[in-house]
């Protein structure tokens, strides 16, 4: 069983942080990650041995760390990056998962994906370059898919020998444009990703700007999505129903499976049951054989209730108090993320948590263009495109808006013939 | 029981949680899956978090080794013990069946059979009719699992295709698949070698005894130590020597190499890990230096 055991290596544990890195290889972004890689300790001798003598093979001079995120031979082959990576390190205190979205082609579609688990989005600018139609777009794209907090990372100050007013003018662009599109919590910090100065160390360099270290940043980031209280949400995975078993306490043993997408409960908790609208309380939350006095938020747990109810995989637990609307029609922001375009004529698989239900494109009301933010009409998507829809379902799902609660407000379009996933939608109401 | 910190879960608790969500997803959405189980480090983390998924009910899949019939007897003995203890159906499939029946034929005799579970695994997977496997890969062990997705899909020939795999947004996952074709499921792709050994340690789980330091006869070739066994003896111009090692992958003898340790608990193991300066796969796998992009190439034939 799972006693409190506390390694040596262990001081302290903030938990874990998902980010993003946004940004084309030519802003610095996989010297970036290789920097935070190295710097944090994360690459073993014979790794770097390996990029070590790839770079003298290629002729230079220092250790070229963008060798770290080297890619596929597929995409080697093909000179372009065609996925989302993602790399892990850890500085002792906190875990850190990197979602590394490309910068080409296919750009909106492997950022939306990698943005839909991050916490904190880095965008990188450039400094010879500043603001550029690319980091409105990432920054836009950012805000879209609910990223709280952003760091603008204005990398190359070595290239253009660690100007203060440089960097000025390019905090002050940034924030007028954030405020425009209402991105709220933004953090800028001045870096060289290549020299390595302001990710883990100083530097000597940068001395004029007294803020944090990105990794102090990273470290002092709020791990939880929203800091706000949330309602309970808690969309039914699995019945465990072990009747067969040996043990006859366990014939009436109804458990109902799942993670806590948002809010928490405890034991006593009054809740209703979706569909099906009864409500009930929670007699008792378990872990492996353990009771649990309450379940937060991202915990999977297993819920006991009262009443005898006919729940089953599909169906959502939810605070009595804050009723989730049932909807048959959901108005949502949709990324279209397959190369087989749009078509309202079909009917395609909506999953939102647990729930399948079938789905159909009522109209598309606009479309947003990334790089002006203007809208335009429009009677299909291709890949890469987003819009606003609307659609009808065969079934009511239990949803809140994507502001409100990503978990319950998120849902995945899939084609009906070819089980790809070529939607994702954002529920605006 | 897990200590919670008042908004979020510590880092272990948040991988155990995600892994437990994945395993119930698979469970929800698949109606025939199996989990891959070894006797190996990771795979025993899988078992526990499948007890930790489903008990007091059964585990919704049963469990599948493919043998190479080149394992260490440590860990298969290992392996059908733990079956036995959690009361769940274990199925072994065998490379050398394959080999018998002609759908493996090894190039020469001491050709590694480790590249040859694909065939046996995709011929359980046929046997079966199972829609998708449990596994325990992680991205972190190698430069091409980074872009591998938490629910993976294979044709019908077992291939991954990295350009043509679904893009994964939030936790929706998607696990439909047509018959014939497969999903193999990574529910500690998150998880890094340092995670695994921590949750180990915390989770008090039994390992086969070869994971801890114990001395055993090497000969050094290449570079590498390699265990003195009946099917890796030694050449006659090599010197064996009795070495203090341990084992951090353990799999088919052919293709994995202890290193040098007296890390003998797991306690020991963490404080080593965290201060180790080769890779997992670089220090102990003899087969995946043949190229750069050898591991791509096989996970493109099928290879899990």
């Amino acid at each position: 069983m799972t006693s409190a055991h506390t390694s040596p290596l262990q001081i302290e544990d903030r938990g874990l942080l998902r980010f993003l890195t946004c940004g084309s290889v030519d802003d610095g972004k996989s010297t970036l990650i290789g920097r935070l890689l190295f710097d944090t300790k994360t690459i073993l001798a014979d790794t770097l041995t390996a990029i070590e003598r790839t770079s003298t093979k290629r002729g230079l001079t220092a250790v070229d760390l963008s060798l770290l995120t080297d890619d596929l031979q597929a995409e080697r082959e093909q000179g372009i990056t065609i996925d989302v990576a993602y790399r892990y390190f850890s500085t002792g205190t906190r875990k850190y998962i990197i979602a590394d979205a490309p910068g080409h082609e296919q750009y909106t579609r492997n950022m939306v994906t990698a943005a839909s688990t991050a916490n904190v989005a880095i965008i990188l600018i450039d400094a010879r370059k500043g603001v550029l139609t690319q980091t409105r777009r990432h920054s836009y794209l950012a805000k879209l898919v609910g990223i709280p907090h952003v760091i603008v990372a204005v990398n190359k100050m070595d290239l253009v020998d660690y100007s203060q007013a440089t960097y000025d003018g390019i905090v002050a662009d940034y924030t007028a444009f954030a405020e425009q599109i209402g991105l709220t919590d933004v953090r800028f910090i001045p870096l060289s990703a290549l020299v390595g100065d302001m990710i883990v160390d100083r530097g000597e360099r940068l001395d004029w700007y007294e803020g944090p270290t990105l990794i102090d940043i990273l470290e002092s980031a709020p791990a939880a999505h929203t800091e706000k209280a949330e309602s309970f949400r808690f969309p039914v995975q699995y019945v465990c129903r072990p009747q067969a078993s040996d043990n006859p306490e366990l014939h009436d043993y109804r458990g109902f499976m799942g993670r806590v997408e948002s809010g928490e409960i405890k034991v006593g908790d009054s809740v209703t049951v979706l569909p099906n609208g009864r409500t009930t309380r929670v007699k008792d939350i378990q872990l492996y054989g353990q009771s649990l006095e309450k379940a937060i938020h991202e915990q999977s747990v297993t819920l006991l209730l009262e009443d005898e109810i006919d729940i089953s995989r599909g169906d959502m637990i939810v605070n009595s108090e804050e009723v989730p609307a049932q909807n048959k029609q959901v108005e949502a922001i949709v990324c279209w993320l397959s190369e087989t375009p749009l078509s309202p004529a079909r009917t395609y698989w909506l999953r939102h948590t647990t729930r399948e239900v079938k789905a159909k494109v009522a109209s598309i009301k606009h479309r947003v263009d990334i790089n002006t933010l203007a809208n335009d009409a429009a009677s299909t998507l291709a890949m890469n495109d987003i819009a606003k829809v609307q659609l009808k379902l065969a079934q009511p799902i239990f949803s809140d808006s994507y502001t409100d609660s990503r978990a319950t407000g998120a849902f995945i379009l899939i084609d009906e013939s070819t089980n790809n996933t070529v939607g994702a939608g954002m529920i605006v109401g | 029981m897990s200590t919670l910190t008042k908004q979020t879960l510590s880092h272990l608790d948040w991988l155990e949680s995600e892994a437990i969500h994945i395993m119930r997803e698979v469970a929800g959405q698949c109606s025939n899956p199996v989990l891959l189980f070894s006797g190996g480090k990771d795979s025993l983390c899988l078992l526990r978090l499948a007890e930790k998924a489903f008990r007091p009910g059964r585990f919704p899949f049963p469990l599948m080794h493919i043998d190479t019939g080149h394992n260490y007897k440590e860990v298969t003995d290992f392996r059908d013990k733990r079956a036995t203890e959690l009361g769940e159906r274990l199925i072994v499939r065998s490379v050398e069946d394959s080999m018998a029946r002609g759908t493996v034929v090894l190039k020469n005799e001491g050709e590694s059979r480790n590249k040859h579970q694909s065939v046996t695994l995709l011929e359980a997977i046929e046997e079966f009719g199972f829609d998708a496997c449990i596994g325990g890969a992680r991205r972190d062990e190698e430069k091409a699992r980074a872009k591998e997705r938490i629910m993976s899909f294979r044709d019908e020939f077992g291939q991954w295709d990295p350009k043509n795999q679904r893009p994964e947004l939030w936790n929706l996952y998607n696990a439909r698949s047509h018959k014939g074709e497969n999903i193999r499921a990574f529910p500690i792709s998150n998880w890094t070698e340092m995670d695994v050994w921590q949750y180990i340690e915390r989770e008090q789980l039994e390992l086969p005894s070869i994971y801890f330091s114990h001395v055993r006869p090497i000969v050094m070739r290449g570079g590498a130590m390699v265990p003195v066994t009946d099917i890796t003896p030694a050449r006659p111009d090599e010197e064996i020597v009795q070495m203090q090692v341990r084992f951090r992958t353990v799999g088919d003898i052919t293709c994995t190499a202890p290193v040098l340790s007296d890390a003998d608990t797991v306690e020991k193991i963490v404080i080593e890990t965290a201060t180790t300066t080769i890779t997992e796969r670089g220090a102990t796998r003899l087969d995946d230096q043949t190229s750069d992009a050898s591991m791509e190439q096989r996970k493109k034939e099928g290879y899990f």
